[in-house]
């Protein structure tokens, strides 16, 4: 495709290069050809006047569920949601159904996604056949059919030699590891973070033990093996705090966490919202203010959406019940603009947890904003005022716990590869 | 960001301050629950009766949903709904729609169909209540018979009612619940009612691994040693001991427990000596009580069930005689919260 854009007047706003000012950007060949004069004898198609509005590196989100396979269709459905949240790069868990475990279905889903032309798309494959936790996936196949990693959903398999060997395994070809720090032995029949709020509520609770147990042994097992390991989604104060150790010790290891934990307490659940019930679960105030200082001091290097649609009748049920999982692609965007407020952070600094960093995870070219690199970029306007509505959301997943709030901040335009494939 | 006004029991109230549904005890204002003991009052003389009834309820229908096998409390709900003239239907969920795939709210919109006033709901799940007074009409009514872990109100507020009989003013009271708390509807219940009407030296006493997180922030003191928890104690309230918690690790036997925390009459000496001795059934001699102590002088563990048709009665009216939409129900899909 030959296209070229031209987009004029915008605050260019590049974490990576830590940009920020005024300038046009020229777009050809799905690269970005020049920030600021435009390259000799270039000719726009199309021309954005972006006045008033940022242009920033499209975002990177480290786990939104496409719910494919197991849901035809789906995909297309949450590439829209990812475009008109700013979105140009997902990253899929492999806990999908089947459980991404076999080129074969690796190869149908970037087939799926290259006709959905929406974000792009990087799939985890399964780190144990059928994420049993057993036996090991084909990783180095997975891997040559465009697995970025590989992962253990949910929780660390039961047995410990298992992780200790997929480590060992996933090394001899440079493959790093996705965990979530989880012992299900400690969850048990947990459905929200332990403490006062469960205790009221009588819900069964998830202790931070769950968490820490989990941290200690992928800490103990990545010493032995030297593996990479990307820790997902990181709940309590204990766990950031055992993540900020490992990494002052010289681990190789990155670590992340959701939206709704850096936004929602167990409080919020209020009187039984389901759409409160989350994976790894809401935790006290004390908890998001230490993943707020996490993100600060880099302990945490990135934020994601941690995007889980799930239907109306899989959350109008018993909180107990309930299907875990928030809609989270189309208010990334606006809500990592609320923490920078919150925080008093500038733009730059904020739009790295969800840009810069997470590309540099998945150890992409994308999420910045150079002469040169791939034009993945979100045209948005940061202070239009948006009320977010269950029905007017693109996802299948109406389950946001942010219906019915104002947010600031929405994507006008998204652009993959030089291409506009969202406006509004 | 917050839960607004729910946190101040808005599900239940009507926008009138009148009880709408009865769901927890949480949140519900002392004057409130006063009034709930001063309706109780009026009807405990029914009883006594020969003509048991008063049409208070006559033509409305009360549906007993219980999705969770319990016949006591169903049929002292049966019998106050009865007193009060209303139709009454029992239904044995546990065993019909949802074993065929019916989901919840499926299965309430069917009742809702068949005219149903009132729903007394019992079930499994703490919340599920919440879950059905939202998606109800306005015109229908929730009565919570125990839900999971979280609330059992009329069980409180006839415990409530057994320690005004016996004792009068609340708040020079010592009270100690005993045993099971972290998996106790009960418990939790009357831990906020308690709190509500004024009650400050109010102990939990049990093992640690039956006592959850957060009782210090509630306003009540740890004991996990039972002659320390119910030292001058006027009130002794005891929780039944289910035989799961011994397969799920958190005690070893029922016979340590009993060693441990069963309320025997030596242990009872150490409580106040008029004390009362509750219980909100069905016991568990020789686990978490002594026969001595449950026949005892002390124990006022049968009135309490005689108490409790009053309560529930008072309950039922109560809620039906509020017309108007409670304060917390906003639209009837999920985003009500």
């Amino acid at each position: 495709m030959n296209a070229t854009l031209a987009i004029e007047n915008a605050r260019v706003l590049d974490p990576a290069s830590g940009r920020d000012a005024t300038e046009n950007i020229y777009i050809a060949d799905g690269r970005i050809a020049a920030i600021g004069a435009a390259p000799a004898g270039f000719a726009a198609q199309r021309t954005i006047d972006a006045r008033g509005l940022v242009v920033a590196p499209g975002l990177v989100d480290l786990c939104a569920r496409m719910r494919e396979p197991g849901s035809e269709g789906a995909l297309r459905i949450e590439m829209r949601a990812a475009l008109a949240g700013g979105v140009t790069g997902v990253v899929c868990p492999p806990d999908t159904e089947p459980p991404l475990d076999e080129p074969g279905l690796v190869r149908m889903l970037r087939q799926r996604s290259r006709e959905a032309a929406g974000a792009r798309l990087y799939p985890l494959g399964a780190m144990t056949a059928g994420l049993g936790g057993q036996a090991l996936a084909e990783m180095h196949t997975l891997a040559q059919v465009g697995c970025v990693a590989f992962c253990q959903t949910a929780a660390l398999p039961d047995n410990h030699n298992t992780l200790l060997q997929a480590m060992r395994y996933a090394r001899t070809f440079d493959l790093p590891i996705w965990l979530h720090p989880v012992d299900a032995t400690l969850v048990g029949e947990g459905v929200a973070g332990d403490g006062p709020m469960a205790a009221r509520l009588g819900l069964p609770g998830i202790g931070v033990a769950a968490e820490t147990v989990a941290l200690h042994t992928i800490f103990e097992l990545q010493r032995a093996a030297g593996t990479r390991i990307h820790i997902c989604r990181l709940s309590s104060a204990q766990g950031v705090e055992l993540v900020r150790a490992a990494k002052r010790e010289g681990l190789a290891l990155t670590a992340d966490a959701s939206i709704h934990h850096v936004h929602l307490t167990d409080e919020d659940i209020g009187f039984y919202d389901t759409n409160c019930r989350l994976d790894p679960p809401l935790r006290t105030a004390q908890d998001r203010a230490a993943i707020r200082r996490g993100l600060l001091d880099g302990t945490i290097d990135a934020l994601c959406s941690d995007h889980a649609p799930v239907s109306l009748d899989d959350k109008l049920l018993p909180f107990g019940e309930a299907r875990a999982g928030a809609s989270g692609l189309e208010t990334l965007l606006p809500l990592t603009l609320a923490w920078a407020r919150e925080e008093d952070l500038g733009l730059l600094q904020a739009l790295a947890v969800v840009t810069r960093a997470p590309a540099h995870i998945l150890g992409e070219d994308t999420g910045t904003l150079q002469a040169g690199r791939k034009a993945d970029l979100v045209i948005f306007d940061p202070l239009e005022t948006w009320s977010v509505q269950a029905d007017a959301l693109l996802s299948s997943g109406k389950n946001s716990p942010f219906v019915g709030r104002s947010l600031s901040g929405r994507a006008r335009y998204t652009l993959v590869g030089g291409e506009v494939r969202f406006e509004r | 960001m917050d839960a607004g006004g729910q946190l101040q029991g808005g599900l239940q109230l009507g926008d009138d301050g009148q009880l709408h549904h009865l769901l927890s005890t949480e949140g519900l204002p002392r004057p409130l629950i006063e009034r709930i003991l001063s309706t109780a009052d009026s009807f405990i003389a029914v009883g006594t009766r020969e003509i048991k009834s008063v049409p208070l309820l006559r033509g409305r229908s009360v549906f007993n949903l219980f999705f969770e096998n319990s016949t006591r409390t169903r049929t002292t709900f049966e019998i106050a709904a009865k007193r009060l003239s209303a139709d009454v239907y029992n239904l044995n969920i546990a065993a019909s729609s949802t074993a065929k795939g019916e989901s919840l709210l499926d299965t309430i919109d069917n009742l809702t169909a068949m005219q149903a006033d009132i729903f007394v709901v019992r079930h499994a799940q703490g919340g599920a209540p919440y879950l059905i007074a939202r998606h109800l009409a306005p015109h229908v009514h929730v009565v919570n018979a125990g839900d999971g872990r979280h609330a059992h109100p009329t069980q409180a507020l006839l415990d409530l009612y057994t320690i005004r009989h016996y004792k009068g003013a609340f708040a020079p009271l010592s009270v100690a619940i005993v045993g099971d708390i972290l998996n106790s509807r009960v418990a939790r219940s009357d831990i906020h009612a308690l709190l509500a009407m004024g009650v400050t030296d109010l102990r939990a006493v049990g093992p640690l691994t039956l006592l959850p997180a957060g009782l210090e922030q509630m306003g009540l003191r740890v004991c996990t040693r039972l002659e320390d928890g119910i030292a001058g104690a006027d009130v002794v309230i005891m929780l039944r001991l289910q035989n799961e918690r011994m397969r799920g690790a958190l005690l070893p036997s029922a016979q340590e427990y009993f060693r441990n925390y069963g309320l025997t009459p030596h242990a009872l000496r150490r409580a106040k000596p008029d004390c009362i001795v509750m219980h909100p059934g069905p016991m568990n001699r020789g686990v978490e009580i002594d026969s001595a102590v449950a026949d005892g002088p002390h124990s006022v563990i049968l009135p309490q069930v005689s108490f409790g048709i009053a309560v529930r009665m008072a309950a039922l009216s109560m809620v039906a005689s509020s017309q108007r939409e409670p304060a917390g129900a906003r639209n009837r899909n999920l985003a009500a919260t």
